[in-house]
């Protein structure tokens, strides 16, 4: 009795993600992204390049004992100074790629990959 | 450092060849600044710990002021979590000069967020210096948030632009530049097209022969651009400064003591008062350099300079924190 539920149920869940992968959310079910989160850490964005789907929502999180930004070089988004572990957040709404760096220390560059 | 350390260094100061080139120097010292003496057009430093025996060196007609710089006020991290004390250490050692500095130059990151009370606490502690009279550029640290319109209304009321601006003592010209606003992604430092314009008409009417002190943080020389240590632009000012005979630059930004001699011009950088950074390349990156706290004063007194670039390069290692 209690396999047949079990069963039920995973198979339940299975078939909801299939049906989820042919509508609109096809792109987020097929490639999940790597990373949505940049660290920052010795004067560097890890991942310097990150590749994500369309409404990814990225956070950086400092991690420097060092004041810095994430500014976007087209201003497309613009991160307040963040002190040591503080955090930023910005949601990708459209594809592009996204080049962006520290204001404060401009030799850091990264870039988020919006497909 | 001993007292056998400090007659050696004041002996290789006098005797360093420097004067031979007939260009201006600055030797550096560490921990909490440079104490320069304008002689005769040959702008000589010395080490805090030498400041105290300068008694009766300085002359009727020449002129002394000292350099600090990068006081970073509000830092709080292991590199040092009392930058107000060092900051008090240092303008101790200010006052206890025998020959008082005439005024201050204050070459940047005076806070560490650009906070006010951040810059409210460090204009308390210098009040208690006897310099009177600190003329300051911003530092990236200054800057941040607002693009510099705070530090602007707190110390730069009469400058031009960002901040720029220029004046004279006892016949040497100073010129202070802001070289940390609109930095560019993958950049260095920037002057910026309408700053350089104003500096070259502010030379223009020069006589050669007069002293030139120009102060900004970042460094105006190519120190190391793999971390940014660099101004992109500072050729350009640096010819506007071709026809003059002695051309100093004193900068910040590096946390270290470095100098440079360049034909007319010598470069030099400071120490911070706050925390040390490392030599270049030779860290992960030029984050504050950790060192057990009982080493920190000692540690903001010891500067290696053995990057040496250029002809010659003076600076004498010291230890005056402790």
């Amino acid at each position: 009795m209690s396999t047949a539920v079990l069963f039920a149920t995973t198979f339940g869940v299975g078939f909801a993600g299939l049906r989820a992968g042919e509508g609109n959310l096809s792109a987020a079910a097929q490639q999940k992204p790597d990373a949505t989160e940049v660290k920052i850490d010795n004067f560097s964005f890890g991942p310097a390049e990150l590749k994500v789907p369309v409404g990814t929502t990225v956070t950086w999180t400092n991690r420097d004992d060092i004041p810095h930004t994430a500014v976007s070089t087209d201003k497309t988004f613009k991160s307040k100074v963040l002190d040591t572990d503080e955090k930023f957040s910005f949601t990708f709404s459209k594809p592009g790629t996204y080049e962006y760096f520290c204001s404060i220390h401009p030799k850091m560059t990264g870039k988020v990959v919006v497909q | 450092m001993t007292a056998k350390s400090k007659d050696e260094l004041l002996h290789d100061h006098n005797h360093d060849g420097v004067d031979r080139r007939g260009f201006l120097k600055c030797m550096a010292w560490a921990g909490t600044g440079a104490f320069c003496i304008m002689q005769g057009g040959v702008l000589k430093s010395y080490s805090m710990s030498q400041m105290a025996q300068m008694a009766g060196k300085v002359g009727a007609g020449e002129l002394s002021f000292v350099q600090i710089s990068d006081s970073h006020m509000g830092f709080n991290k292991a590199a040092n979590p009392d930058v107000v004390g060092t900051l008090k250490t240092a303008v101790d050692k200010v006052n206890a000069l025998s020959t008082p500095a005439e005024f201050m130059l204050h070459t940047g990151d005076i806070s560490h967020l650009s906070k006010p009370e951040e810059f409210d606490s460090v204009d308390q502690i210098l009040k208690d210096a006897k310099p009177k009279d600190i003329f300051y550029v911003p530092g990236e640290h200054d800057m941040l948030n607002d693009d510099g319109k705070q530090y602007l209304e707190r110390y730069g009321k009469n400058t031009k632009g960002a901040g720029w601006y220029s004046f004279d003592k006892k016949g040497v010209h100073f010129i202070g530049l802001v070289n940390v606003l609109n930095l560019k992604a993958g950049g260095l430092g920037t002057l910026g097209h309408d700053q350089l314009e104003w500096m070259e008409d502010d030379v223009k009417h020069l006589k050669s022969s007069t002293p030139i002190v120009v102060f900004a943080h970042i460094p105006l020389w190519s120190v190391y651009p793999e971390w940014g240590w660099g101004t992109e632009d500072s050729a350009q000012a640096l010819a506007y400064l071709k026809k003059f005979g002695s051309v100093t630059v004193l900068n910040g930004h590096i946390h270290q003591t470095m100098q440079k001699v360049e034909g007319n011009v010598t470069f030099h950088t400071a120490a911070s008062t706050a925390f040390p950074q490392p030599e270049p390349g030779k860290a992960p990156s030029p984050g504050p350099m950790k060192v057990p706290a009982e080493q920190l004063k000692s540690v903001l007194g010891i500067t290696d300079v053995s990057y040496v670039h250029g002809q010659h390069a003076l600076a004498v290692v010291d230890s005056s924190l402790t």
